[in-house]
């Protein structure tokens, strides 16, 4: 592989650059630290075609991403289907909408697998042993299992009361979870006191330039896969609002590459209304984010006090997106409907995404008639406990064709006999 | 110690002068690195320096104030 293009780390606020170290605020201002990379060095060397001769993984876009060498974490991490929701623009009445499903990300079904592969794969690069995050649940499944598969010693911290998918699927790997009676905003400010404390790599704390960056590869396949183009929308479910601001980040890298044309890219951003600092924060037309206190079903999007809400905030408004938030009841509906009309079972943040989706549909802020990417980040199989009082159960008799012709008649189904 | 925090005022705190009445209270050095005020919120990022225990004193007196504190990452310097 060609020498790596990664520059430093940049405070987002002053501009001081640092060495690449596992560190995240800056010592002048306190602001956030972010990879930044010489793009130029890759003029004319990273093409369409040497990307699409590669794996298809999101490690094909290695040289966007924040290590030096070849991957050791994750390695068959990404590449997850974007899907045509033919049905669903039916149902909408759009155009042309597509879902980029990281409901079946490899190997926790979440796009959290994305973030955490750059992260661990960093982490031993700069020697840890044990690595550890605070999570509101995709990410502790994400961070164990890839752990476990990397042969390192993981902690993860998560709110007590988190769905049995989420802790089940964190548990089963092995790793050392730690319940904090809170909410995750609690979790989040003992894990900043514990990654002080302790020599691990914490990877929402001090590794976080390099996590976050792994949200960028999301981005990459979403543009490849609509044949190197980007579309005019694409709505992002926000928890720290650190997917929504990557994503933006992603598309302006393939423009300034060379790699597709600058499509004028709107960002939205999807929350629930129990949880929407972000959201509200556009909606208000200020920049500053009001921390909240969070009560909602999408735990998995419950950051009353979201770390990048500012930069997420500021991607929107620059791009010409918009912000919505939807009820509980509305994110179940959105559920339901994503899976009867496409098959594709998401978590309470896919319903958080689509019913944004279509409040903003309806209200005009999305067009009708332009190209729409709605990301789905999270599998239903770990959310349950949200859905479980609103689906229909199965109708139980006894193995007896005459029990079963009475239920078939009684659906209006007709029978092959002549 | 010296300890990293990020300090959220709201309406009813913004215009209070918080951190000089915690320098007053408390022995404590606070450097200001990082502001922005407007007319219903602020957000400043403060470093607060002193022995251990009238730190650890301020941060709470601090929450009492009606102010949310948010740890950056604790930074223990040695002496
Ligand atoms: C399923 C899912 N979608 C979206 C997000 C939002 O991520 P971010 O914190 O980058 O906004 C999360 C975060 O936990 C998540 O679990
Ligand atoms: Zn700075």
């Amino acid at each position: 592989m060609s020498e790596s293009i990664v520059r430093a780390l940049k405070c987002r606020e002053c501009g001081q650059e640092y060495a690449i170290e596992p560190t995240h605020v800056c010592e002048f201002c306190f602001g956030p630290l972010e990879v930044v990379y010489d793009y130029d060095k890759l003029q004319g060397k990273f093409t369409r075609e040497l990307i699409e001769s590669r794996p298809q993984t999101m490690w094909r876009y290695k040289e966007l991403l924040p290590i030096d060498g070849e991957p050791t974490v994750g390695v068959q991490n990404g590449f997850t289907p974007l899907v045509r929701a033919k049905n669903l623009e039916k149902v909408l009445g759009v155009k042309e909408l597509y879902i980029k499903n990281d409901s079946v990300c490899y190997p926790t079904l979440s796009f959290k697998d994305r973030v955490v592969s750059v992260a661990l794969s960093k982490a031993v690069e700069f020697g840890f042993k044990t690595v550890a995050c605070a999570s509101t649940g995709n990410l502790a499944g994400s961070v164990a299992a890839n752990a476990a598969a990397a042969g390192l010693e993981s902690y993860v911290f998560i709110p007590h009361d988190l769905e049995q998918g989420k802790v089940l699927g964190a548990g089963i790997f092995g790793t050392k979870i730690i319940g904090i009676k809170g909410k995750y905003d609690d979790v989040n400010r003992l894990c900043s006191e514990v990654a002080g404390k302790y020599g691990w790599a914490f990877v929402n704390v001090n590794v976080r330039p390099f996590y976050a960056e792994g949200s960028k590869s999301l981005g990459y396949e979403m543009m490849e896969q609509l044949g190197w183009r980007a579309p005019k929308h694409v709505v992002v479910p926000m928890a720290s609002g650190s997917l929504c601001t990557k994503v933006d980040k992603s598309i302006k890298e393939f423009i300034k590459l060379g790699l597709i044309e600058d499509n004028g890219t709107a960002v939205y951003g999807a929350q629930a209304t129990g949880c929407s600092p972000i959201s509200k924060s556009v909606k208000d037309g200020t920049d500053l984010i009001h921390p909240v206190h969070a009560d909602t079903i999408a735990k998995s999007l419950a950051i009353g006090n979201p770390a990048d809400g500012y930069y997420a905030n500021r991607v929107i408004k620059e791009s010409g997106g918009w912000a919505e938030d939807v009820s509980d009841q509305e994110v179940v509906d959105a559920m339901k409907l994503l899976a009867e009309t496409e098959g594709i079972f998401a978590e309470t943040a896919g319903g958080v995404t689509l019913g944004c989706a279509m409040k903003m549909i309806e209200s005009g802020r999305l067009p009708r008639d332009e190209s729409i990417v709605l990301c789905i980040t999270g599998n239903g199989l770990k959310t349950q406990e949200a859905i479980i009082d609103a689906i229909a159960k199965p109708r139980i008799i006894d193995a007896n064709l005459k029990e079963f012709d009475a239920l078939a008649e009684a659906d209006g189904v007709a029978t092959t006999d002549k | 110690m010296k300890l990293r925090v990020y300090l959220t005022f709201d309406e009813a705190t913004v215009r209070e002068p918080i951190i000089w009445k915690l320098a007053k209270e408390f022995d404590v050095i606070t450097n200001i690195r990082t502001a922005e005020v407007k007319n219903n919120m602020g957000l400043v990022g403060l470093e607060i320096e002193g022995a251990d225990d009238v730190v650890e004193q301020a941060i709470i007196w601090l929450g009492q104030q009606g102010v949310h504190v948010e740890p950056i990452e604790q930074n223990v310097i040695e002496g």
